[in-house]
C-alpha cells in the first residue's frame, strides 16, 4: 500500500504565517543560545546566574546569561531544581492513590492535571462517567483555568512594575479559591476527581455562589484592561519583545496561549474535545504577532471565554439535582457510606479497595488534556494490575522554557524577565 | 492512514483507539522525518522511555502471576486473570507525534531497546526533542547517539543510576562499609 503524499494540506490551523523570516531557534543544541564568536574574546561580556531563588523566575528557574552591556547574547536554561520524582512515585501506589499526585505536580492548574490522568485511568478501564459528574468536570476545569491565568496576569505585571494588578487578580482568585473549598474542603489540591466520576456531591450552596462569580468577573476583566491595556509603561514593555514565530512554535512543540499568540489556531477542547467542550458554545482567541503582549491578550480573552464556559455549565447542572455523581461500579468505586452497616457485599468491596485497590487492564494510553498552560498529557502503562508500571506527564510548562533561548532574540535582560513570565512556566510541572 | 511506507516500520497496532507503531530503533530519525515531511505530523508531542524490567514478574508492583505461572497461594492473584503480554525487549521508547489538522490525528511510534542500545536522536527533526531526549536518559538512561548536548537535566550533573529504571533503590542512601570490611 503506498501513502498519497499529504504535503499539499492547507495550511490550516496556522492564521497569519511566520513574523519573521526564517528560523531563530538555537543550532545545534536547539535550548541553548551561544553568544556569537565577535563576542567571544569581548572582556565587557558578563556571565550572570539568574536564579534559581529569583522571585520573578516563578520559583527555581536558573538561566544562566551572558551580557554584554543590557543586551542578553548568551543564554542557557537549567531545570530540576524542583524535581520530586513523581512519576515514581507513582509507580508504588495503587491507581486510587495516585490521584493527589498529579495536582501537585502543576500546582496552579491542579484540577487539570488530576483530571487529564483521572481520564487516562477512565480510559484504561473503559468506564463511562455520568452526564452531572462530566458537567461538573468542565466547570472545575475552567474555574481552575481562571485561577491560573489571574496568576500568571499578576505575577508577571509585578514583575513589570504594575504592583497593583496583582492585587486585583489575586482578589479574584480568591474568590475562585473559596469556591473550590465550598465544593471540596479544599482551596488547593482538591482531590475532587475520582475515577468514574467526583468524590462527592456538589453542595446545595454552590450554584448561586458561583453565579455570583460569574456576574462579577467579567467586570473585573475590563478593569483589568483599564489598568493595564491603557498603560503606556506596560504596552511599550510588552509589544513586540519576545517575538516567537508560528513555524518556530510548532517545530518547539509550544501549545497552549504560546501558540495561539503566534498565530496558530489550536485548541484541543475545539479540535479534540473531551468533558462536554463539544456541546459548548466558546471561542478560541488567536492572536499573531507572537510577543509578549499577544500572549498576555491571549490569557486575558480566555478568562472571559472561561467565565461563559463556566455559566453554560452551571445552566446545565442546576437541572440536574438528584442524579448520581459517581459511576455504579462496585469494582472501582467505594460503595456509598451508609451501605457499609447493612450489606455485607458493600462491606467487602469497600475492604477489597481500601486495601488492594482495583485493578486496571493491560494496556498503554496517551491521553491529553488543554491545560491553562497547553497541552497536558498523561502517558499510562498498566500490567493489569492494582498500582500503575509506568507514569508519564507531558508537561507543558517544560515544553514552553524551551523556547527561551529562541525568545530572547536581541533582548535586554530587563525583557528578559517579561518573556519568562510571559511563558507563563510552573516550576514543579516542569521538573516534576 | 497507512503507516507501512514509513522507514524502518516493523509492525503496527490499534488498542484503545490510539495507533502504535512500532520502529526499527536504527531508522527512527528517518522515520520522524518522513512522518513530518510525507505525513503532515507536524509536532512532537512527547518523548518517553518505559522500562519492562520483570514486566509480569513477581513481588513488582502490579503483580498477578509471573510469566511461569501463578501462584494461588499467593494474596490477590486469583487464578483467573490473563497473563500479561511479553516485551521483546528491556526498555521502550515512544515518540507521540501530532498533525495539526482537523480532526487531529496522533500516532505513536515505538522502539525497542536493550540496556546500553543507542537510539538515534530526533533532534534534528524536531527541536523540541531536546529536553525529551535529555530528560530520558537522565532518568531512564537511553542513549540518544548525535544529540548535540546529551547532558543530565533534572538529576545534578554527579548524579550515580538512572531513578525511574526498575532496579533503581526507592530509598536509602550508599554507605561506604559493609559487613566485608
Amino acid at each position: 500500500m503506498t501513502i498519497a503524499p499529504e504535503r499539499e494540506t492547507p495550511a490550516w490551523p496556522i492564521v497569519n504565517g511566520a513574523q519573521y523570516e526564517g528560523s531563530r531557534i538555537p543550532s545545534p543544541v536547539p535550548t541553548h543560545r551561544v553568544m556569537p564568536e565577535s563576542l567571544q574574546t569581548n572582556e565587557d561580556v558578563m556571565r550572570i546566574n539568574f536564579g534559581p531563588n529569583h522571585p520573578s523566575t516563578h520559583g527555581v528557574l536558573r538561566l544562566i546569561i551572558d551580557l554584554h552591556g543590557e543586551e542578553v547574547v548568551g543564554l542557557d536554561a537549567v531545570i530540576g531544581y524542583l524535581h520530586t520524582g513523581f512519576e515514581k512515585t507513582m509507580e508504588q501506589k495503587t491507581w486510587w492513590k495516585c490521584v493527589t499526585y498529579p495536582e501537585r505536580i502543576d500546582y496552579v492548574g491542579f484540577q487539570n492535571n488530576e483530571l487529564t490522568f483521572v481520564l487516562a485511568v477512565e480510559k484504561l478501564l473503559e468506564v463511562e462517567t455520568p452526564e452531572k459528574a462530566v458537567w461538573m468536570r468542565t466547570l472545575l476545569c475552567e474555574l481552575s483555568r481562571i485561577h491560573s491565568h489571574l496568576i500568571f496576569l499578576g505575577t508577571s505585571a509585578l514583575e513589570l512594575g504594575a504592583v497593583s494588578m496583582f492585587w486585583y487578580a489575586f482578589r479574584e482568585r480568591e474568590m475562585i479559591l473559596d469556591l473550590f473549598e465550598m465544593v471540596t474542603g479544599q482551596r488547593m489540591h482538591t482531590r475532587y476527581f475520582q475515577v468514574g466520576g467526583l468524590a462527592e456531591d456538589i453542595p446545595k450552596g454552590f450554584y448561586p455562589e458561583c453565579r455570583k462569580f460569574v456576574e462579577w468577573m467579567p467586570s473585573a476583566l475590563n478593569d483589568y484592561l483599564t489598568l493595564l491595556d491603557r498603560n503606556a509603561i506596560w504596552l511599550e514593555r510588552t509589544k513586540g519583545v519576545g517575538v516567537l514565530s508560528a513555524d518556530d512554535a510548532i517545530a518547539l512543540g509550544q501549545t497552549g496561549p504560546n501558540l495561539r499568540a503566534s498565530g496558530v489556531d489550536w485548541d484541543l477542547r475545539r479540535d479534540q474535545p473531551y468533558l462536554s467542550y463539544d456541546r459548548i458554545d466558546f471561542q478560541v482567541p488567536v492572536y499573531v504577532n507572537g510577543d509578549v503582549y499577544d500572549r498576555y491578550r491571549v490569557r486575558m480573552d480566555e478568562m472571559r471565554e472561561s467565565t461563559r464556559i463556566v455559566d453554560q455549565c452551571l445552566r446545565r447542572l442546576e437541572r440536574m439535582d438528584g442524579e448520581p455523581w459517581i459511576v455504579d461500579d462496585r469494582k472501582i468505586v467505594l460503595p456509598p457510606r451508609e451501605e457499609l452497616h447493612t450489606s455485607m457485599e458493600s462491606l467487602i468491596h469497600h475492604f477489597k479497595i481500601v486495601t488492594e485497590g482495583y485493578r486496571v487492564p493491560e494496556g498503554e494510553v496517551y491521553v491529553a488534556t488543554e491545560s491553562p498552560r497547553g497541552e497536558q498529557g498523561c502517558y499510562l502503562v498498566s500490567e493489569g494490575g492494582p498500582k500503575p508500571w509506568r507514569v508519564h506527564f507531558r508537561a507543558p510548562s517544560f515544553v514552553a522554557l524551551e523556547a527561551t533561548a529562541t525568545c530572547v532574540h536581541e533582548t535586554l535582560v530587563a525583557d528578559l524577565i517579561a518573556i519568562v513570565g510571559s511563558l507563563d512556566a510552573v516550576m514543579g510541572d516542569t521538573d516534576r | 492512514m497507512s503507516y507501512e511506507a514509513l522507514p524502518g516500520f516493523a509492525e503496527e497496532k490499534d488498542a484503545f483507539g490510539e495507533t502504535t507503531v512500532t520502529i526499527e530503533p536504527a531508522r527512527i530519525r528517518d522515520a520522524c522525518a518522513y512522518a513530518r515531511d510525507e505525513l503532515g505530523f507536524q509536532m512532537l508531542v512527547d518523548i518517553v522511555a518505559t522500562d519492562y524490567l520483570n514486566w509480569g514478574g513477581r513481588g513488582v508492583s502490579g503483580y498477578i502471576a509471573t510469566a511461569s505461572g501463578r501462584d494461588i497461594n499467593y494474596p490477590s492473584t486469583q487464578g483467573f486473570q490473563k497473563l500479561p503480554q511479553l516485551k521483546p525487549k528491556r526498555f521502550s521508547v515512544a515518540y507521540h507525534l501530532l498533525a495539526l489538522r482537523r480532526p487531529p490525528v496522533r500516532v505513536r511510534l515505538k522502539c525497542w531497546l536493550d540496556d546500553g542500545e543507542p537510539i538515534p536522536s530526533v533532534v534534528s527533526v524536531w527541536p523540541t526533542a531536546d529536553w525529551h531526549e535529555r530528560e530520558q536518559f537522565d532518568l531512564m538512561g537511553i542513549r540518544f547517539d548525535g544529540h548535540p548536548n546529551l547532558k543530565r537535566l533534572i538529576m545534578d550533573d554527579d548524579w550515580e543510576g538512572h531513578p525511574l529504571r526498575k532496579d533503581y533503590p526507592l530509598g536509602g542512601e550508599p554507605v561506604r562499609f559493609s559487613d566485608a570490611q
